[in-house]
């Protein structure tokens, strides 16, 4: 075997890479001797958490995955669903949280431009950027500065490249202080047969890198940062960070569709984490082949690189093709044409081992399997906690009086308007948006045979962190809450599950429940999990974060012509609810200010009853029944109101028949504001409270009042913008 | 008759660009590295990052081959319309006055806004009604209109203000509202917010389509 031997502190070394005792035991007896320096690198990070999902796989493994719309499945680098018109639609949402917590523009930049890889590798054309964030109190400057700089680095990628970011949410919560989350999905467009897969296939067959040059970045950055608790000294941390380049990615991803598109690809992979040391053994895992590399031909940024590193390096914007001899020539030429630099470095073989070379020199031979499936999945240890984990958030809203409850939670950064942020997103590019960010409760693209797709973000923490399984119920229905609001039905879901160390059984408890809730709502909304990511370790000195999953939903509609919208439009409209309204205020935005304790459980969700409402609400949105359509969410009903009035700078008058504060404030699932003409709801199983009109709100409840000028909600809704400026 | 659009590596609005131009007239992609117009009527410069931006808006662009072509092109009366990064070229490349810095806010925006048309006799103006209001979308970090006051003062007084931001509607601190010029010859039109983004109500607003219409009209000599 190789010249280069085994060193003699492999045992240490595979610890201080982040292997544990056991698993480097297990390489020495799967590879019948002791990994050198190079295939030792190569093992820290392909059986790290971040690229093997060794805590999570078993779980992931119980959710629905298959259904009649699927084309693309688990699996490959973007799951996909079919749109009609012989269009599918491919989509996937993923972390970069710990490289955003280290250096938030470049790590959120970046973290745009590892997902839209994840959407061309399969031959579509992104369309649609949309993120998912937590950050600390905005209180906190620290928090300001990790907002500002990863809103910072999503724009100037996705902006950069020509990718419209039309959706996106984002909390702050303490938790989330030391350890924020950045999670970006994006959606592309392709022609149903034009997918591609990434097994490699047919021995002989060329390995072609194009893209950027390989450098020293991001080296480790899947071992070192995304599978290990954030601890002191994360400034050290920096050089882990990759950095972006988003005109290198526009070309690389123009090139990479004309070579789809020219039929002169046999598969397609990206270089994400752990760069060519992911890339290789995953193409030859799902082609059942071997594969040769030569590091000797890689192109790279800098002279003296070590093996190791041109293996790991996570330098950006690169691709990993395979391509028939006889197609060489014309895919080098399209290479060149889009100034993307390509150089052949290996080929696939019938070997079933991944061998790396460096010229004439073997200094790397490990069997696929042991590499890829050698792994040990281990099974989580579940323990419910004794008691809340998190400590109650601080005091910030003493009053019980309606009006300044309400002013209050309008200008809480949870509820804030957030358009100072999506401002910095080009949401236009591409012409396809219906509907922008705050027009709608869904971002609405039209496609090319005349429907249109709807897509949502979304993921409340707070409400996970108090009851796991009900709070990713109520996770999921919201998001498809979002999707009925302008007329659409789910057709698949993405995911990003971030959770603290799965190592500790409170946190294994908090990760079973939530995948266990995401299966059942799943299966009853008949949808599919066409693909996800998982991001575990997330927690610092200061304890876990909130168990956050984030569930991204793409639905259809089937005319953009009647897509709702969130603003009220017509004067002397009549305002209904929709759905069984049962609010509750525990784990409440309001519950929060008045730094309550989060509650032991949420109260049951009826899901079948809340997928009825939501069928509801979605036909007589395509029926043009509704002026606008919003769902109750974070604030409960008055702050649902207020958010329809400001949208449409249009009052309302409402009247309730409770006067109780949980009426007002309280949060539930599967409930809806809208307006309409009253002889079009008089049809429909609502309830009318109310009639749009005048420049103010008012909500009289029995003896208790709101009535405030829409200035004055506005200039509380404003709260953001002020605090970030 | 046939319009051109200039497509750069780091083009983003360029396939916008076209498939609104094809509401009006024929239209073929203009290669930036070739030397050939393609016989074309009027070139437009789309939106985007041309080559990524890099050193200075369109400072690049600016020395493209097929730029050669297009500044001849206009030079010679030819018809070019420069829309946000396209105007910045336009700027760079001597084809237009003053000059596009980084936005007061320092801050990328994309928002609505509405203008004003200050000049409706021009061949990129010309279908639209006199004092007509449009709305259409900005998108960018770097809009803010600057040339020297003696300069504006010039542009005013020769009507090579196309389009101004309506009153409170300045997204980006450009001097006196400026969002649209022309070459002093009238041939050459600049504008940082992005008419190909507003040719459908469907996407928010149609009214950008009008600045393509009347190219089209102006140069196969109808009246309106």
């Amino acid at each position: 075997m190789s010249a280069k031997a085994a060193p003699p502190d492999g045992f240490q070394r595979a610890l201080d890479l982040g292997l544990k005792a056991d698993e480097y035991a297990r390489i020495v007896a799967l590879l019948e001797r002791e990994p050198n320096v190079v295939e030792l690198a190569m093992f820290s990070l392909l059986w790290s958490e971040h690229c093997s999902y060794k805590h999570s796989k078993l779980l992931l493994r119980t959710l629905p995955s298959g259904g009649p719309g699927l084309v693309m499945g688990p699996g490959e680098n973007a799951g996909a669903v079919d749109v009609g018109g012989g269009w599918a639609v491919a989509f996937k949402v993923e972390s970069h949280n710990h490289p955003s917590a280290v250096e938030p523009f470049q790590g959120a930049a970046t973290g745009v431009g590892g997902i839209l890889r994840d959407i061309f590798a399969v031959g579509a054309r992104p369309i649609a950027v949309l993120d998912s964030l937590r950050f600390g109190e905005p209180s906190s400057e620290r928090s300001r500065y990790l907002l500002d700089r990863a809103v910072g680095g999503i724009g100037h990628y996705g902006n950069s490249i020509g990718v419209p970011t039309i959706g996106g949410e984002v909390y702050f919560e303490g938790p989330y202080e030391q350890n924020c989350l950045v999670n970006a999905m994006c959606v592309g467009l392709v022609r149903s047969e034009r997918l591609i897969r990434s097994a490699a296939a047919g021995p002989g067959n060329l390995l072609v890198l194009f893209g950027a040059a390989t450098g020293r970045d991001g080296i480790g950055g899947a071992s070192v940062l995304a599978s290990a608790e954030l601890g002191e000294g994360g400034a050290d941390k920096r050089p882990s960070v990759q950095i972006g380049d988003p005109f290198a990615e526009k070309k690389l991803m123009e090139c990479s569709l004309e070579l789809r598109e020219r039929d002169l690809l046999v598969a397609l992979q990206d270089l994400g984490a752990a760069g060519l040391t992911s890339a290789v053994p995953e193409m030859a895992s799902k082609g059942d082949v071997g594969i040769d590399i030569d590091i000797a031909h890689v192109p790279r940024r800098e002279a003296e690189m070590e093996p190791f590193e041109i293996m790991v390096s996570e330098s950006q914007e690169r691709m990993l093709a395979v391509v028939e001899p006889s197609r060489l020539d014309e895919v080098l030429a399209c290479c060149l044409r889009w100034e993307t630099g390509a150089a052949v470095i290996g080929e696939v073989t019938e070997t079933k081992a991944i061998r790396i070379f460096d010229g004439d020199e073997l200094i790397g031979e490990m069997p696929v399997e042991v590499l890829v499936d050698g792994c040990p999945l281990y099974e989580l240890n579940p323990e419910r906690p004794p008691a809340d984990l998190y400590a109650p958030p601080a005091r910030t809203l003493d009053s019980t009086d309606p009006q300044s409850i309400l002013l209050s939670l309008l200008a809480s950064p949870n509820i804030a308007d957030r358009r100072y942020l999506y401002e910095q997103y080009d949401c236009v590019v591409q012409s396809r948006t219906v509907r922008r960010p705050g027009a709608a409760d869904a971002a609405v693209l039209q496609l090319p045979h005349g429907v249109a797709i709807a897509v949502a973000i979304d993921g409340n923490g707070r409400r996970v962190a108090a009851d796991p399984y009900r709070g990713t119920i109520a996770a999921v229905l919201e998001c498809a809450a979002n999707l009925a609001c302008v007329g659409a039905a789910p057709l698949g879901l993405t995911n990003c599950l971030n959770f603290a160390n799965p190592e500790k059984a409170h946190i294994a408890w908090q990760l079973t429940e939530s995948v266990r809730a995401l299966g059942d709502a799943c299966r009853a909304l008949e949808i599919p999990v066409v693909g996800g990511n998982v991001s575990l370790y997330n927690e610092g000195g200061e304890g876990p974060i909130y168990p956050t999953p984030v569930v991204g939903l793409v639905g259809q509609l089937p005319d953009p012509a009647f897509a709702g919208q969130t603003a009220f439009a017509c004067e002397g409209d009549a305002i209904a609810l929709v759905g069984t309204f049962r609010p509750a205020l525990p784990a409440s935005e309001l519950a929060k200010l008045r730094g309550e304790r989060l509650p032991g459980s949420l109260p049951e969700i009826d899901i079948a009853g809340v997928a009825a409402t939501h069928a509801i609400v979605r036909e007589a949105v395509r029926a043009g029944v509704f002026s606008s359509a919003h769902d109750i969410a974070e604030g409960g009903l008055a702050v649902a109101l207020a958010e329809c009035a400001l949208a449409g700078d249009l009052g309302a008058d409402v009247e309730l028949e409770d006067v109780s504060e949980d009426r007002l404030f309280g949060e539930t699932v599967g409930s809806f504001v809208v307006s309409g003409a009253l002889a079009a709801l008089a049809g429909l199983d609502c309830t009318i409270i109310g009639t749009v009109g005048g420049a103010r709100l008012r909500i009289s409840a029995g003896s208790s009042r709101i009535d405030l000028a829409l200035e004055r909600l506005r200039e509380a809704h404003a709260a953001l913008a002020a605090l970030l400026d | 008759m046939k319009f051109g659009v200039v497509v750069f590596p780091g083009s983003c609005d360029d396939v916008d660009a076209q498939l609104a131009c094809a509401r009006v007239a024929d239209v073929v992609p203009l290669w930036h590295a070739d030397h050939d117009l393609q016989g074309v009527d009027a070139v437009i410069i789309p939106g985007g990052f041309s080559y990524g931006d890099y050193l200075r808006a369109g400072a690049i662009a600016r020395f493209a081959p097929i730029m050669t072509e297009v500044i001849d092109f206009a030079r010679a009366g030819g018809h070019v319309m420069g829309i946000c990064n396209g105007f910045q070229v336009c700027c760079e490349a001597g084809l237009l006055p003053g000059a596009l810095l980084t936005n007061t806010s320092l801050r990328f925006v994309c928002r609505q806004v509405s203008l004003e048309l200050v000049n409706p006799d021009t061949p990129f103006t010309r279908s639209l009604a006199p004092g007509a209001r449009l709305s259409i979308p900005v998108k960018h970090t770097t809009g803010r209109y600057y040339a020297p006051a003696a300069d504006l003062d010039r542009l005013e007084a020769q009507g090579q203000v196309v389009l101004r931001y309506a009153p409170a509607d300045n997204p980006n601190g450009s001097l006196r509202d400026i969002a649209g010029v022309m070459s002093e010859q009238g041939n050459v039109f600049g504008l940082m917010p992005h008419p190909e983004h507003a040719v459908d109500p469907l996407t928010g607003s149609s009214d950008g389509l009008g600045l393509f219409a009347s190219l089209r009209d102006a140069l196969s000599g109808s009246l309106v």
